[in-house]
């Protein structure tokens, strides 16, 4: 007997099944329960003026478009230290890419291609690593070893990348906790990517060979929050040296989650830290749900080795009312396959994250390891099947599907098909052994998607190009001594000042913490007036107002002073700043003629207030006396800005 | 063996590893100064200082130890690493072209030890196979492992030997023959092996790759397909160098070896044929010839093996201020025959002269060829030319310097007789001096030229 699937119902069945909860529901305890467990990899890119291993400039960024050659490469997998190819490198090597390069003169040398060996490293770029290091508390190697790690993607046209450890075993202080830290080495930054479609992958070659660090923690972090808080820290931490870059893609970090049962899964490249605290959520819930599969199948399937797929290839003519996805493809005379998945009806059609399926594990495969472009498939449990049932049922007939399997129709060019087939049977047969080791590509709604197998170990080995470098105590000691005090001491320090809290993580990641603490030491301006004025009135002006290029946050020191020197009130400062921040050349003087500021003397305002009092008597709405206050206030508050502090002009009003 | 257990410490660094009994595979726990350390002990390179001791750490990253920071050493485990490259037999394909390889060493046939970093030196079929696959839809490879040295230490004894072995796998029928080899001086080899092996109905490719097979963007294994299509399909039987075109993994060019040379210390794309097109482009599919005029593949085995090789021969590169002392201790020190590669069209100042003349009067075999690589020798143009040939120097046309070399060596290995070794030195075997230099034979585009920016845009350097 026939029972009628409904696709949708099994995929909230299935939500509800593994205990799905959103973020805002969860608790703690919701965590402990998946046993969820974080650690990080945060990148941050040092600010040098040089590449890490050539004399190319750093930080200067070209066009897609804009470039003087191309260099073609593909990557071979080359052999472990055991003899055997590692996962990585396998579904690379199938991929069969063709990397294409595309250099411009000015940011790219012959080092970058991989057409001339190292020059010395960058001595800037290793001193900013040892100082970050040594804030991060990390044990300081004796001598640097340049280390070549694998990468077979292509996003360095070597295949590998010159890494090297500065530091090991560190630890940084939360406000609950300490996070302990494995390592923080010093790194090439990577090329950045233009396309990605079928066998061609371009990439441009401005960003690769950009000093890079890349601070490493254990997996400590037991809940989503905690993991952005940690990763806050870090980055706060790099930027309080000054000598880091800042701006998009300057930081970047890849966070490992992983849930109890589960396995380490990287999700790569999370740009903001915002975004953390979802993809973490959702990740951990996926491998939550991939166990629950696996657990579905396990019990269906009693010899996963004897289990395999079964496909067909049909053309359009088999199909009554093809959908559009089918008659496209086979307009660019692709090749479409019929597949059956035994016992996987239910399984195609479970949750695994917000808004995705089991389905799309396998249709993200296709695209990455087989090339072929999305949509790439359909299958017998989409919500609003595009192909009609009399269809699909045709299908089953043709590829014998018994009651509890699971139909997927596919399609791609001809010399494709063969790495998809191959594709689909593996990714079903990894559901049924749990959670593939993975690096995943992170999305802002927080869902990821599969982006690489995670390599192993064995993709480390030694850079014969290069001389180890050694790393005195005295070259130690003499960076020491200039290095800035530790973020979390600089919290306790603002919080003692009665900084609003809102306003710590701008001043932490601007790393505007010197410039407030230079404010209050040197102009004795106090750090609650100069935090909030960062905090509040620069972060909106920043986000509102076009920056002038010559501005920088020392104008602002110059401002206090300025309105210091000239015994104006601090007040007028949120005045200024817009215009400051638009045209920082201007001198302050023309500044105040932009906002119409005219100086007077505070007995000149003051002495307007009796006039004022009579005035307001005569059209008095209110009995009240505050009422009064503001009324006068509001009349006198332009002239008064900048001379005489609204606070003591009210208490004259008040006394008056 | 005692050294095996401290593989490359020396001095301080040994002192520490014996007194707190840690050997080199041992996991160690290192209490230092600096805090901390854990990982397993590596070899240390033997000419890095004794200073330090390196650690493969847990992440499989390498540190060094600076032995000062030492407080304490515990060895808490020992686990040798054996590094072995994976053999799988090379199948055997009916149809398919029989090719061998003969390896001599250098880049193409060495692999990394990934913990040492130390070069393997080593390529049998089977390991071959199992790097590049490719491989056998090509051709029916043997191999043989000739010797194991670095392109700088090839010399007159490897070429003969060279040669003497590829005699016989002619004779014996082969189809093709690939020579792997290191980069630095595949064409002095190449010029060796043009000389001493005539007239062979095969192709025989020399090969090298500029970038260790150990690394995922090497060019060795396209190389190897390249050399492996040319030596077992392509119809050129001819002594030929194949490497990379452009420095993009696209095509492979095939050099004559008498016309080619290695002309940037690090690129890819390094081998160029001199005043003349390459012979042909190379790709997975096949041979497309370039020049038209070649010699073809046969059917016989009548080959001629001339494996001899005059080692006092010495080439001389000529710099303002030359001293003729430079060409006296040349004489003296009993060599046979000079190649000076002289300037501009084959010039070296008058204070040589009394040495040049002393030369032919003992009998030394004098030739000249040019720096510019480029061009021929021209000395009839100025009176500096004519009285240099007046003094018994002859000019090799465009014959390149490394090449005249090798020739002279290989001439002078066959006869004493000055006049003899004259005429062979002027009788081109296979284009070492041309007729013609052809338009296109002289090719050294300049950057930042409007024109030629165009051009490598669009068009793979």
């Amino acid at each position: 007997m026939k029972n009628k699937f409904d696709a949708l119902s099994n995929y909230n069945e299935s939500k509800k099944a593994i205990g799905y909860v959103s973020r805002k529901e969860a608790t703690q305890e919701t965590y402990n329960n998946l046993g969820f467990m974080s650690g990080l990899e945060v990148h941050q890119q040092l600010l040098t003026g040089k590449k890490l291993f050539c004399n190319c400039p750093a930080g200067i960024y070209q066009k897609a478009e804009q470039y003087d050659a191309e260099v073609i490469r593909h990557m071979r997998p080359t052999l472990s230290e055991l003899g055997e190819y590692d996962g990585t490198a396998l579904m690379e090597f199938k991929t069969k890419k063709e990397i294409v390069y595309r250099v411009k003169n000015e940011t790219t040398c012959t080092y970058e291609v991989d057409d001339t060996p190292p020059f010395h490293i960058n001595m800037e770029a290793l001193n900013i690593s040892i100082e970050i290091s040594l804030l991060s508390k990390l044990n300081i190697v004796g001598e640097v070893h340049v280390t070549r790690k694998q990468y077979l993607d292509g996003s360095i046209p070597t295949g590998f990348q010159r890494t090297a450890i500065i530091g090991v075993e560190g630890e940084i202080d939360l406000k609950n906790k300490k996070v302990r830290l494995i390592q923080l080495s010093v790194e090439e930054d990577s090329c950045r990517e233009v396309s990605d479609i079928g066998h061609r992958r371009i990439y441009r070659t401005d960003r690769l060979g950009m000093p890079l660090i890349e601070t490493v923690t254990y997996p400590d972090m037991v809940n989503p929050d905690e993991v952005k808080e940690a990763c806050d820290y870090i980055r706060f931490l790099n930027r309080s040296t000054g000598k880091v870059r800042t701006g998009i893609g300057a930081g970047r970090e890849d966070v490992n989650v992983s849930c109890k049962g589960g396995r380490r899964v990287e999700i790569k490249g999370v740009a903001h830290t915002k975004w953390i605290p979802e993809l973490t959520h959702n990740e951990c819930f996926r491998q939550w749900a991939l166990l629950r599969v696996k657990k579905l199948l396990n019990e269906k399937i009693k010899d996963a080795n004897k289990w395999h797929v079964a496909s067909k290839e049909i053309d359009l003519h088999f199909f009554g009312f093809p959908c559009d996805y089918v008659k496209n493809a086979s307009e660019q005379s692709y090749k479409i396959h019929a597949v059956n998945l035994p016992e996987f009806k239910g399984i195609l059609s479970h949750f695994t994250q917000p808004g995705k399926m089991f389905a799309n594990e396998i249709s993200d495969r296709l695209k990455v390891i087989a090339c072929i472009e999305k949509p790439n498939m359909t299958h017998s449990e989409e919500f609003e099947s595009c192909i009609a049932k009399d269809d699909l049922d045709k299908i089953k007939t043709l590829l014998k599907s018994e009651d509890n399997d699971a139909q997927i129709i596919f399609w791609g060019p001809e010399s494709d098909i063969k790495t998809a087939l191959e594709t689909i049977e593996e990714r079903c047969k990894m559901a049924m052994e749990g959670i593939p080791n993975e690096t995943r590509k992170s999305f802002i709604d927080g869902t990821t998607i599969f982006e690489r197998v995670l390599p192993g170990a064995d993709r480390m080995y030694p850079d014969t190009d290069t001389a180890p470098i050694p790393l005195e105590d005295s070259h130690i000691n003499k960076l020491r001594e200039n290095l800035p005090n530790d973020v979390i001491e600089r919290y306790n320090q603002l919080k003692k000042w009665d900084v609003p809290v809102d306003t710590y993580t701008y001043i932490f990641k601007k790393n505007l913490y010197p410039l407030i603490e230079k404010i209050n030491t040197e102009l004795k301006i106090s750090p609650k007036i100069s935090g909030t004025f960062f905090g509040h009135n620069f972060k909106y002006i920043e986000g509102h107002y076009q920056k002038g290029r010559e501005f920088n946050e020392n104008l602002i020191y110059e401002l206090f002073k300025f309105l210091k020197n000239n015994n104006l009130d601090l007040q007028l400062a949120k005045n200024m700043l817009p215009v400051i921040y638009e045209h920082p050349k201007m001198d302050f003087d023309s500044v105040l003629t932009t906002i119409n500021f005219k100086k007077i003397k505070k007995e000149d305002i003051v002495s307007k207030i009796p006039f004022l009092k009579n005035k307001f008597s005569e059209i008095r709405i209110s009995p009240k006396e505050e009422v009064a206050t503001h009324w006068i206030m509001g009349e006198l508050r332009p002239t008064a800005l900048g001379n005489i502090s609204f606070t003591e002009l009210r208490k004259t009003v008040e006394a008056n | 063996m005692s050294e095996d257990i401290f593989q490359g410490y020396k001095g301080q660094a040994l002192e520490v590893l014996k007194k707190f009994n840690v050997r080199v595979w041992g996991q160690a726990e290192i209490e230092t100064t600096r805090g901390k350390f854990k990982g397993t002990v590596l070899p240390r390179s033997e000419n890095d200082d004794d200073k330090h001791i390196v650690l493969k750490i847990i992440t499989g990253y390498n540190i060094g130890i600076d032995i000062d920071t030492v407080k304490g050493m515990k060895e808490t485990g020992y686990k040798k690493a054996n590094y072995k490259i994976p053999e799988k037999e090379f199948p055997y394909t009916e149809g398919l072209p029989k090719v061998k390889l003969f390896g001599t060493g250098g880049t193409i046939a060495s692999r990394l030890d990934y913990r040492t970093g130390a070069v393997i030196p080593a390529f049998s079929p089977g390991e071959l196979y199992g790097a590049v696959p490719e491989l056998a839809d090509i051709c029916n490879l043997d191999t043989e492992k000739l010797f194991a040295v670095f392109s700088e230490n090839m010399g007159p004894e490897q070429y003969k030997k060279l040669a003497i072995a590829i005699g016989k796998e002619i004779e014996k029928g082969i189809d093709g023959i690939i020579i792997g080899h290191g980069t630095d001086t595949l064409h002095h080899t190449a010029a060796a092996l043009t000389f001493m092996v005539q007239n062979s109905p095969v192709p025989i490719v020399l090969v090298g790759s500029q970038r260790s097979s150990d690394r995922p963007s090497s060019d060795a294994a396209l190389n190897l397909m390249h050399a492996a299509t040319a030596a077992g399909h392509g119809d050129i039987a001819e002594v030929m160098v194949c490497m990379f075109g452009p420095t993009s993994d696209e095509y492979g060019l095939l050099h004559r070896g008498t016309r080619v040379r290695k002309m940037h210390s690090s690129y890819r794309s390094t081998f160029r044929t001199i005043g003349d097109t390459p012979l042909a482009t190379v790709t997975r599919k096949g041979v497309k010839s370039i020049k038209p005029i070649y010699n073809h593949r046969r059917k016989d085995n009548n080959v001629k093996i001339l494996p001899f090789f005059e080692e006092k021969v010495a080439m001389i590169y000529y710099y303002t201020n030359m001293q003729p002392d430079m060409i006296d201790s040349l004489i003296d020190a009993g060599y046979k025959g000079i190649i000076i590669i002289g300037t501009g069209l084959g010039h070296v100042n008058k204070p040589l002269y009394p040495a040049i003349v002393r030369a032919k009067e003992k009998g030394v075999a004098v030739f000249m060829t040019v720096q510019t690589l480029w061009g021929y020798v021209h000395m009839f143009v100025y009176d500096t030319g004519r009285d240099l040939m007046s003094k018994g120097v002859v000019p090799l046309a465009n014959m390149l310097p490394e090449v005249a070399y090798i020739k002279l060596g290989w001439a002078l290995g066959q006869t004493s007789d000055i006049e003899e070794v004259k005429k062979m030195m002027l009788t081109p075997i296979n284009d070492e001096i041309t007729e013609r230099e052809p338009y296109n034979g002289y090719l050294v585009y300049q950057g930042g030229v409007p024109e030629i920016e165009e051009f490598i845009r669009k068009v793979h350097k």
